[in-house]
């Protein structure tokens, strides 16, 4: 494999541009001055309680089960027109995506047509059937969207592509707000020496978009924030965001349902919520509806969605659109409806459920990432090239016995970015997740995204289950 | 707001306010223990701290003994004792985790550093190395706690619940506090039927009412000391001790400046379901209004500091019912 492509340094070795005064700002700092920051943001950090729960861990003083996720000093850099081009495939691709949903759940013209073969949809475990000929506001149904994005350089000198859609409860936009926060506390200066795309108006546009989408006849929506409880690990960001919103976190005890709409309760009795921003996932939503056992959910709350009483933000039922088996299709949904060709490309993917595909990846084993099809957070894969004999063979044997519940995709050598580790200053692979906001109206984004790095020298897994940090991503203006 | 918010807030203020009471008290002891002063005494003050907490049964569980090291460890770190400064400044910050949405940024980060530093601390010996400079940070940060929650928050129900919390568990702590001084000095009852009413005014109940100490450091536990020379500008004598923590409207600490915060603050977030529980406190704050010290003392002071103590604690259980406990849907 041929070194990955740098977003500081080009293979010749001389600068990119949109590194250049960072570069020779970076140069005359001493390494202890870097250190000394470094501590400060991890002190900070946990001051402010920015951590994540890791389930059944310990934390450093193996008392509780709070991380911080590791945040690095050096920052990715996009310049102002690469952004733009792609903002406008993110745009092109969310819009693709929530008429392909509508379509699945009214007239699946698209299955009729032939482009995404109907039992892929129809009998995937995404598909919710209680949804269908529901109508939802403004006929979205993601409305915060995480597309994944790597840059690769596959000959033509560092393409992006997209890595994978999150239509579900894509997480991290706190950590895209908090780095920036942090990076302008302990280094003003650099931004009076480089013009930043600011991103803190996210929340604002978070709300705008929530209110967009009330259910008709609403004019002063109620807005919350529905989350799993404090001990999930994405509380901070839901405590952060109901805050940053000034709307109310719940949890599903603070929920009912009364004459087919859905009450919060109140010290001053019972107040009707009309737009939920959900971070449980469906299964846990309505204990009537779907998994019986739940208790993060308010029960009944199925009915009032299909009466179009009530808001849920992302709707019920987008697993479909994000789900890895429906992936390599997406190109072929923006032709579909938009009649464009797609801005942004897909990673090539193999489909294991296809004989020829199948044949192929298992030749291919050794130099393929292969991922289950609904597996998240980086579990469940096999990364070819950097794994033993041993493991492939045991690999093999899961994937023979369940083919269809898996797709394989050339081990991309994501671009890395300078980061600073204990060594000193090294290259460490990135992706970048930036967040769509779609209101039936709008479709807008904030510029940049979350950049999340592989610490592990030459590890391609960025989750921060797996020892991935963040950095601070800059989008300059031209 | 949510009922479920109100509560974490209620307790979260509670907690803190525990957590510098049991500071105050075992500061008080710890500064006594260094005092010339028989074994005995020495061992009454620190059963007295126990029984206070209602904690000796827990206690026995543990320790053969009760001696000075043993007690103030179990009341600081012992994470199994749910009273701990430990358990109280870890739920107090539990508390603030689930609802950090509805406090300002500095109330929380104040909660959470709190919280870290208190451990940080413990881990670094510092404990054992100075108890009263311990006593006194945590007392600190139950002042921080207050002020940056008065000085940042909007005054709306989060900090009418935040305050209602802080001075009923402030209430109970101190009628606690009096109850078991009063009662170490005279077994029984202090003051009392017992011994035929209020005695004498100006004469020695019992030998130890001399013992200006005994007396100081009850002051001091409830940073009162300054406060009697100011209001009487005389010796320390009991009757006055408990008038000015039980009926003195401007002693921050009293009973009935406790009472008048509840009342004032439940006022505000009243609702249709919480004239009972309104018109319970409005009671309890008049009786301590218009209440004598030669009355009550007359009365029996354990037996008015008993019932004072289960009116609280039903004020406790009617607030929770009107606005904490979820409702019926």
């Amino acid at each position: 494999m041929k070194p990955a492509f740098d977003e500081m340094n080009t293979a010749a070795g001389s600068l990119r541009p949109q590194y250049e005064v960072y570069a020779e700002w970076l140069k005359r700092q001493p390494a202890e001055a870097m250190r000394s920051r470094r501590a400060e943001a991890e002190m900070i950090f946990r001051r402010v309680g920015i951590t994540f729960a890791v389930y059944g861990a310990k934390d450093e003083d193996g008392a509780g089960t709070e991380r911080l996720i590791p945040f690095d000093l050096i920052p990715r850099v996009i310049p102002g027109a690469e952004w733009k081009r792609m903002e406008e495939g993110l745009r092109q691709r969310v819009t693709a995506l929530n008429r392909f949903i509508d379509d699945v759940y009214h007239g699946q013209e698209i299955l009729k047509a032939g482009v995404v073969p109907a039992e892929q949809v129809l009998h995937n475990a995404q598909f919710r059937k209680e949804m269908m000929g529901v109508a939802v506001p403004g006929g979205v149904y993601s409305h915060i969207s995480g597309i994944d994005i790597v840059r690769a350089d596959t000959g033509q000198g560092g393409e992006y592509y997209v890595l994978e859609d999150n239509l579900r409860v894509p997480s991290g936009v706190s950590y895209m707000l908090e780095n920036r926060k942090m990076m302008m506390r302990l280094f003003p200066e650099l931004f009076s020496m480089h013009r930043v795309e600011p991103v803190a108006h996210y929340p604002d546009l978070l709300l705008e978009t929530l209110r967009a989408v009330s259910p008709s006849g609403v004019n002063e929506p109620t807005v919350v924030v529905l989350t799993p409880g404090m001990y999930n690990s994405a509380y901070f960001e839901h405590a952060f965001l109901a805050q940053q919103m000034g709307v109310e976190l719940v949890e599903g005890q603070d929920l009912f349902v009364k004459d087919g709409f859905v009450y919060m309760r109140t010290t001053q009795g019972p107040k009707r919520v009309d737009v939920i921003y959900r971070r449980v996932d469906d299964d846990f939503l309505d204990p009537k509806a779907f998994r019986a056992d739940s208790t993060l959910g308010c029960a009944g709350l199925l009915d009032v969605y299909r009466a179009g009483n009530i808001t849920l933000a992302n709707a019920i039922g987008t697993g479909i659109a994000d789900d890895k088996s429906i992936y390599p299709y997406v190109p072929k949904m923006v032709e579909f409806y938009l009649g464009e060709k797609p801005i942004l490309n897909n990673v090539p993917t193999w489909l294991c459920r296809e004989k020829d595909d199948l044949a192929y990846v298992l030749a291919h084993l050794h130099e393929l990432v292969v991922k289950e099809v609904h597996g998240a957070g980086g579990y469940g894969m096999l990364v070819g090239p950097a794994a033993s004999k041993a493991e492939i063979a045991e690999f093999r044997a899961v994937l023979e016995a369940n083919p269809a519940n898996y797709i394989a995709q050339p081990t991309l050598a994501l671009s890395t970015c300078p980061t600073f580790v204990d060594a000193g200053i090294a290259p460490r692979h990135i992706d970048l997740r930036p967040y769509v906001l779609s209101s039936g109206k709008t479709v807008q984004t904030v510029p940049g995204g979350l950049t999340r790095v592989a610490l592990k020298e030459g590890s391609l897994v960025v989750n921060s289950s797996q020892g991935g940090g963040t950095k601070d991503t800059w989008v300059l203006e031209d | 707001m949510l009922s479920r918010t109100a509560d974490h807030l209620f307790w979260m203020a509670r907690y803190m306010e525990r957590a510098e009471n049991t500071a105050r008290m075992l500061d008080v002891n710890y500064q006594t223990s260094l005092l010339p002063q028989s074994a005995d005494t020495a061992l009454q003050g620190w059963s007295g701290l126990l029984s206070i907490s209602e904690l000796t049964w827990a206690y026995q569980q543990q320790h053969r003994q009760i001696d000075a090291r043993n007690v103030m460890d179990f009341m600081v770190r012992d994470e199994g004792n749910l009273s701990s400064i430990w358990n109280c400044l870890r739920a107090a910050r539990e508390n603030a985790r689930a609802v950090r949405g509805a406090l300002t940024t500095e109330v929380w980060e104040t909660q959470n550093q709190t919280w870290l530093e208190f451990n940080r601390m413990l881990k670094a010996g510092e404990f054992e190395r100075d108890p009263g400079a311990f006593f006194e940070w945590v007392k600190f940060r139950s002042h921080l706690s207050r002020g940056v929650t008065v000085g940042t928050m909007l005054m709306d129900e989060a900090l009418h619940f935040l305050r209602i919390g802080t001075f009923l568990e402030r209430a109970d702590n101190t009628a606690r506090l009096l109850d078991v001084k009063f009662q170490a000095l005279a077994g029984d009852d202090y003051f009392g039927p017992t011994d035929g009413g209020a005695p004498p005014p100006g004469a020695p109940a019992t030998p130890q009412e001399v013992d200006f100490y005994h007396w100081s450091a009850i002051l001091r536990s409830v940073s009162g000391f300054e406060i009697y020379r100011k209001v009487y500008r005389n010796v320390i004598r009991p009757e006055k001790v408990a008038e000015l923590l039980i009926l003195r409207p401007d002693m921050p600490r009293s009973l009935a400046a406790c009472m008048n915060e509840v009342v004032a603050n439940l006022q505000l977030v009243a609702n249709q379901q919480s004239s009972e529980t309104l018109r319970k406190a409005g009671r309890l704050q008049s009786d301590l209004r218009y209440g004598r010290i030669d009355e009550i003392l007359a009365t029996g002071l354990h037996a008015y500091l008993t019932q004072f103590l289960d009116r609280v604690g039903d004020l406790g259980v009617g607030i929770s019912r009107d606005f904490l406990v979820p409702m019926a849907a």
